[in-house]
């Protein structure tokens, strides 16, 4: 009786391991010579332009350490919580880059993750959100990408220890949480909120750093745009837990994503910051509408907006507290030395490029993470308000001082409870930083 | 090598990434008034304008000022008459003058927010920037004269 079953049993395992071959094996794709340019319309490249701006592919593809890399050429280093990987090359160089890729076997990449030799992608590639884009985007952007420069170019080995380095496993985590398919239009919304989740959910990939992941490294499904750490920033709640004290309206949002500041929650830093400066600044602003349309309703702001307008009064009167006035608070005169050259306010409403702290975002997060960042990196004249900079406090304060300052801002600037470990977190935040912005050696 | 746009004019610069802006104007652009004080933020001697705000340019990386603007005291005014410094010459606000050029880009800023700012106001803003020989009371009284003749310049162009 037992044999049988144990016989039972192991024909079953047979069965299904026989079956997860068949559903993880992908034949390759034969190569092509590399298309050529005159094949692809002019507005089809510009049309793929819009696209591969909308999904962001150069911040990925492109190298970012060891002095740079030319765009799209692949070897940027992410550093996952399995080990660091490196990007492929998109160029169409056809021994490095996807030079020798038919469209039939982009497409396959972008809606399955399956590369043209029939290998499954990491889904450090966003596939899971790509498969949600129209087969015309996706050929759009093969043009685009087609008719880029061609760069000869190997990333490094990706540093994944056994047995994650597997590709066939990959197939095992797409049984779990891979649903191909491309976006249907919800009918309950109009157009332009289908528009807006269309870019969202699928190319623009916002989930792959504002929802939290699970051990696997998938998006938790439970638990969409509920804000996550990326790369030693917090990526804030996009839902309605986002806990800055005015709503992000659609207006909010579209001044945001279209420019990188909001009036009323501050500017994009760290890796936001090229969302918007590079590229959602290049593309139709119907699209970025579209998105700042959609995240209003994500994050309930038609419910939340009744509340703004005492929330900005509280805000403006909590700025005055110590810069009007004189004041005795030690952690205050430290707060008005090094800020308050810039970040003064005492007028009815905050003004662009004096960013008002009681509204900022970073001071609402459950954690002083990105206020400890900006602090530490300061921000280029590139990011957040285009041509303003802040200087860059990573020799000018020590983690005593930066606690101190956040634990001041907490304390006078919100109406939330004060922050825990503060200057354990500010010296762990310090240690991720490997480039030293400012020379003090003075 | 970073570019951008200082009183006006295009300028080049090609020194490390990490290299302080206020390094790059006295040490390569031969732009002196901008005065090293600290080093550290916390004095104001360094501050100058970027994109018209008021920046200490002691720990401000020259690489993340590529395409800004930037102004210091050399540039306020071509002839050296902007009304704050005006006001300052008026006042005889210097003692020993180490401050000053500070002091006045940090009050143009502060005078761009508050055309009419209080005695409370000007503490606020002017708090982090440090004048060893005590002259804030001269320094006030400037900035509100400086005021008044920008509100006056103001009304006769408006």
């Amino acid at each position: 009786m037992i044999k049988r079953l144990l016989a039972g049993a192991a024909a079953i395992g047979a069965i299904g391991g026989l079956g997860f071959l068949y559903y993880a094996w992908y034949p390759p794709i034969e190569p092509v010579e590399p298309p050529d340019r005159g094949s692809f319309s002019a507005e089809q490249i510009e049309r793929g332009r819009i696209v591969a701006a909308e999904g962001y592919c150069a911040e990925c593809h492109t190298r970012t350490d060891n002095g740079g890399g030319p765009e799209l050429a692949g070897d940027y280093k992410m550093d996952t919580p399995f080990g660091a990987i490196y990007s492929s090359n998109i160029t169409p160089d056809p021994e490095t880059g996807i030079g020798n890729w038919s469209e039939e076997a982009f497409q396959r990449a972008m809606h399955l993750g399956v590369s043209r030799k029939g290998v499954h992608l990491i889904p450090a590639f966003p596939f899971d959100h790509f498969t949600k884009m129209t087969d015309q985007d996706v050929s759009d952007l093969y043009a685009y990408l087609m008719t880029r420069p061609a760069v000869h170019m190997t990333r490094r080995p990706n540093e994944l220890p056994f047995p994650l380095s597997l590709r066939m496993l990959q197939a095992g985590w797409k049984l779990l949480y891979f649903t191909p398919g491309v976006y249907k239009p919800d009918p309950r919304h109009d157009a332009l909120w289908n528009r807006g989740a269309y870019l969202s959910e699928g190319n623009a990939h916002c989930g792959a750093c504002h929802t939290p992941r699970d051990f696997m490294g998938a998006e938790k499904k439970s638990a969409p745009y509920d804000g996550a750490v990326v790369d030693n920033w917090i990526a804030p709640p996009l839902n309605e837990h986002n806990p800055t004290p005015t709503t992000w309206t659609e207006d909010e949002l579209f001044q945001y994503l279209r420019f990188g500041v909001a009036p009323l929650h501050g500017p994009a830093g760290g890796p936001m910051s090229p969302v918007p400066h590079r590229f959602l600044s290049t593309v139709p602003e119907e699209d970025v509408h579209a998105i700042a349309h959609y995240f209003a309703d994500v994050d309930h702001a038609a419910e939340r907006e009744k509340h703004d307008k005492a929330a900005l009064a509280r805000a403006m009167e909590q700025s005055r507290i110590d810069l009007v006035g004189p004041t005795v608070d030690p952690d205050a005169k430290l707060y008005q030395g090094a800020c308050a050259a810039c970040h003064y306010n005492a007028a009815p409403s905050p003004v662009l490029g004096r960013p008002d702290l009681a509204l900022n975002n970073a001071l609402w997060l459950d954690e002083p993470t990105n206020l400890y960042q900006v602090i530490l990196h300061g921000l280029t004249a590139e990011e957040g308000q285009t041509g303003v900079a802040m200087p860059s406090f990573y020799n000018a304060l020590s983690d005593q001082d930066m606690a101190r300052i956040a634990a001041y801002l907490r304390r006078t600037r919100t109406t939330l409870p004060p922050w825990t470990d503060l200057e354990k977190k500010a010296a762990a935040v310090r240690k991720t930083i490997t480039t030293i912005p400012v020379n003090s050696s003075h | 090598m970073v570019k951008f746009k200082l009183n006006g004019r295009d300028v080049t610069v090609d020194v490390p990434d990490d290299t302080p802006l206020l390094w790059a104007l006295r040490d390569d652009l031969d732009l002196t008034g901008t005065k090293f004080g600290c080093g550290v933020g916390q004095c104001g001697a360094c501050t100058v304008l970027v994109g018209g705000r008021a920046t200490r340019s002691c720990i401000t990386p020259l690489s993340s000022l590529e395409g800004a603007d930037v102004t210091t005291i050399e540039g306020l005014d071509p002839n050296g008459k902007h009304a704050v410094q005006e006001a300052w010459k008026d006042i005889q606000v210097p003692q020993c003058g180490y401050c000053q050029s500070g002091q006045i880009m940090q009050a143009v800023s502060l005078l761009k927010d508050y055309p009419d700012p209080t005695d409370e106001e000007i503490d606020g803003v002017m708090g982090g920037s440090l004048c060893r020989c005590m002259t804030y009371v001269r320094i006030r009284k400037a900035i509100k004269k400086a005021a008044a003749a920008l509100r006056k310049e103001e009304a006769s162009h408006g």
